[in-house]
């Protein structure tokens, strides 16, 4: 009985962790999707760069992990701000397939670029001393790090929803994703909002990547590799939803860990299942408009 | 007799706005009738019910006495139901000829045939050119619709339903965003129609309605506020508050 | 009096028409440079023999893409079913290849109904990714079925008896090369009369405009249907060709790298003109020869600029500024 009582939480814990650093990637693409019609299959990249970006700084220059969290953030949002000026703008409105092959063609070089610079192998992640070994909560001790990583994603999420209600940035997004030419109308710079929500989401995403190094590892094929999660927890969330997506990622991540656990030797196929029968039931997703 | 189109009690919900709310309605035989309405008033909401495109929260759909509720859009036009859309949907990389050629080979029944090459059958391409000719625009046919003006491409919208040889053809504002100069040619081609085609026109220009209407059903807010002759329709001191209304 | 104006261009429109399915001489081309390339190039008949199996798969995702307007990443999933049937026939002791292609076409065009019955229900991105779903799907399964594939090591073992009895699959590639020059040549046929039967013209429709396709009674869910299933018949006979000419199956045939680099050899060539795949493959697969050898990463990389120039300044470009202005155009009231 307790040995069931100890996988159950070995599964929750686990899964919560991941599911935290699947949001966290995934909830910018979302937005990206629901705002601007944008099927961007390249958003791993963002999260691949912070990921890069954290690595590279810890393991090479000593940089402390707070502030090498913070520079991949930083770093990796304004750079996609650069990429939504000079390329994703431009396709806003375009057909589909524009969009995915536009995003496949970043995939591409991403993945050559990262090779070319940092070789094949995956870039080690080393948690700082104070976030490494079991933490001891008297009934069990869990891993420091991955509660490290699932207190931080509350905070993150936390403080993202809030300021999504409380502040204009955050009123101004959801006016324009309800209604576009509404927002407009009234004077809001759809243009300039663009950016900056791009920006936000990549960012964010490039914190997940940096985050969640230890749980996803940062290698140069990250983009192609979990692109299917990534899409999946948007897909099952809800396009442009800002919740949805953190219901399927809490899902996925502990169904997946789950699966894995008790049947490992099906791999990943009954999570694509499940993603087909959600789908199937409701094609807008679990909290998307029809 | 039974209506060539008919609602019973029809009911379309989004969430806890009622875009259709208890709507009945009849469509006779041979009618020239025209749904009007302020803005939102729900008449686009209604074409899309009664063509399938949308699903009903309640209520019943007839087209010639026969429950078509619970039918696809496809079945319902193999019923005879025909719709003309409010902007131009139109295959606008196919020539003005293939886009009516499209429709024909539906309603034959030969759409459907992967083993023959289309060009044979004639009879389609025959067709459609004879269409195109009594529209006045078949000088246009070998054009891709993207390249006609916009007013053309009105013509090409009417000769597309019009190849489905419907028994009810509902027009969505059949002359919207065509300049007023060339707007004459489309309601001449309505008034032309074959008389035993059951029109329904939605429309928001009073005079065109009362050209060609001989009954107006009045919808507010989803609901039918009255319906009657142009005469009564006129003179209804409702429907005057209503417009008026919206106008100040 | 309109009519005498246009009594001339009558019979010339619905001529045109009428003719338009009719073979020209020009759509010859691609099969004598084959032809002519089995004379001047016998040492590359091997690079040969994939360039035509990659032009067939390819071919089958414009049959979807280009004609019905799916957007699909995950055609390698029939690819690779076609792939692993007629490998794993030849792995267990029936190595006749014609007969291995009629059973990777059955097998991945039941596969296509199958998952076209279930995903076509879905829109845009759903859609999109389920595509990739499902290949991701067959991928895993593959991998964790070890016992039976082979797993990541790729199915080993298989005998591939000679074609007709009588011509071996030897090392220069000859009978690999004509046997799918043949094969490709046939399906292209048939694909060719789809395209211009009523039925093609309204997959056509259904990409140039589905909300209308609907309004004239069309079942466009069915006619989606036919034709995914059709399209992931002629990837399993692609897949079924690469296995009985490489004698070899492995996880890759299932991967997204296939159909990705498809989707781009098909866009470098055109899409929706049944001819692309006959101009973007051999470009993208002889360039690939030449080039990425020395260093894939290199080639990756200018690959994926190729892909964005060519979609954001070439095609969003021109063609959506010109389509712009003629809308604004018309507009005008």
């Amino acid at each position: 009985m307790s040995a069931i009582l100890a996988a159950i939480v070995s599964i929750a814990f686990h899964g919560l962790a991941y599911a935290m650093v699947l949001y966290l990637i995934s909830v910018g693409l979302s937005v990206t999707m629901g705002l601007m019609g944008f099927v961007n299959l390249a958003h791993g990249v963002f999260a691949a760069a912070g990921g890069f970006v954290m690595t590279r700084l810890m393991n090479g220059y000593g940089v402390p992990f707070p502030l090498a969290v913070a520079a991949a953030f930083l770093a990796v949002g304004a750079g996609s701000m650069v990429l939504e000026r000079l390329l994703y703008r431009r396709l806003y409105g375009a057909d589909e397939l524009s969009q995915v092959l536009m995003s496949v063609g970043l995939i591409f070089m991403s993945v050559a670029a990262a090779k070319f610079l940092w070789g094949p192998l995956a870039q080690p992640m080393t948690p700082p001393a104070y976030l490494s070994g079991q933490l001891d909560l008297g009934f069990r001790a869990f891993p420091a790090y991955r509660s490290f990583l699932i207190v931080a994603g509350a905070v993150v999420v936390t403080l993202l929803w809030l300021g999504l209600e409380r502040t204009r940035f955050g009123a101004r997004i959801r006016a324009a994703v309800d209604n576009r030419r509404m927002a407009q109308s009234i004077g809001i710079d759809t243009g300039r909002l663009f950016t900056w929500t791009f920006a936000l989401g990549s960012a964010l995403a490039a914190l997940g990547g940096a985050l969640g190094a230890d749980i996803l590892a940062i290698d140069p094929a990250y983009a192609l590799e979990h692109l299917v999660y990534f899409l999946i927890v948007v897909a099952v969330g809800g396009l442009g939803s800002i919740r949805g997506p953190f219901f399927a990622a809490l899902l996925l991540g502990i169904a997946d860990t789950g699966f894995k656990y008790l049947l490992p030797e099906f791999g990943a196929f009954f999570i694509y299942a499940l993603t087909l029968a959600i789908l199937l039931w409701r094609p807008q997703g679990l909290f998307g408009r029809v | 007799m039974s209506a060539a189109l008919e609602t019973r009690g029809l009911c379309k919900n989004f969430g806890a706005l009622a875009v259709a709310n208890a709507i009945d309605f009849r469509l006779e035989r041979g009618a020239r009738h025209a749904l009007i309405g302020p803005n939102g008033a729900g008449k686009t909401t209604f074409v899309n019910l009664v063509t399938g495109a949308l699903r009903p929260s309640a209520g019943r759909i007839l087209i010639d006495g026969g429950d078509v509720t619970a039918l696809p859009q496809a079945q319902r036009v193999k019923r005879g139901l025909a719709r003309t859309f409010q902007l131009n949907t139109l295959f606008r990389g196919l020539s003005v000829l293939e886009n009516v050629c499209l429709a024909i080979g539906e309603r034959l029944g030969v759409a459907g045939d992967m083993h023959r090459p289309a060009g044979s059958r004639r009879i389609v391409i025959d067709e459609a050119y004879a269409a195109l000719e009594r529209l006045g625009i078949a000088d246009e046919a070998r054009r891709p619709v993207r390249e006609l003006p916009y007013g053309r491409q009105r013509l090409v919208e009417l000769a597309v339903a019009l190849g489905l040889e419907p028994k009810v053809l509902l027009l969505d504002e059949p002359a919207a965003g065509v300049p007023s100069a060339e707007s004459g040619v489309i309601v001449d081609i309505i008034e032309s129609l074959p008389a035993d085609i059951a029109l329904l026109i939605i429309e928001h220009d009073m005079d065109l309605v009362f050209r060609l209407a001989r009954r107006i059903t009045v919808l507010v807010q989803g609901a039918v506020l009255v319906e009657g002759t142009p005469q009564e329709i006129a003179g209804d001191a409702r429907v005057r508050e209503v417009y008026l209304g919206e106008r100040a | 009096m309109r009519a005498d104006a246009v009594g001339g261009a009558a019979p010339q429109a619905v001529e045109a028409l009428a003719r338009a399915h009719r073979l020209k001489p020009w759509e010859l081309a691609p099969w004598l440079a084959a032809i002519a390339a089995y004379f001047l190039f016998p040492s590359y008949l091997p690079l040969g023999a994939q360039i035509l199996i990659a032009i067939l798969f390819t071919l089958s995702i414009d049959l979807i893409l280009g004609y019905a307007g799916i957007v699909t990443l995950g055609q390698s999933a029939f690819f690779g079913a076609g792939a692993y049937t007629a490998g794993l026939l030849a792995a267990h002791g029936w190595g006749e290849p014609i007969s291995g292609l009629a059973a990777a076409a059955a097998v991945a065009g039941l596969l296509g109904l199958a998952s076209g019955a279930v995903i076509l229900r879905t829109r845009g991105l759903s859609l999109l990714m389920l595509t990739l779903v499902i290949a991701e799907m067959l991928q895993e399964a593959a991998n964790k079925a070890g016992d039976i594939t082979g797993g990541a090591d790729g199915l080993q073992g298989m005998e591939v008896w000679p074609l007709l009895g009588h011509f071996e699959f030897g090392l220069f590639g000859r009978t690999a090369y004509v046997y799918c020059l043949v094969v490709l040549f046939l399906l292209w046929l048939v694909a060719r009369r789809i395209v211009h039967s009523p039925f093609g013209r309204s997959l056509t429709g259904i990409r140039e405009n589905e909300a209308r396709m609907h309004a004239i009674g069309s079942p466009v869910f069915r006619r989606r249907l036919v034709i995914y299933a059709f399209a992931a018949a002629l990837s399993g006979i692609a897949g079924a060709l690469l296995a009985e000419t490489t004698q070899f199956v492995g996880l890759d045939s299932l991967g997204f790298e296939r159909s990705g680099s498809a989707l781009i050899m098909l866009i470098i060539g055109g899409v929706g003109r049944l001819y692309g795949p006959f101009i973007g493959v051999p470009l993208y697969m002889v360039a690939q020869d030449r080039f990425a050898q020395a260093d894939p990463v290199y080639w990756d990389f200018w690959i994926g600029l190729l892909l964005i120039i060519v979609v954001v300044f070439a095609r969003g470009g021109l063609l959506g500024l010109a389509e712009r202005l003629l809308r604004r155009r018309g507009r005008k009231p």
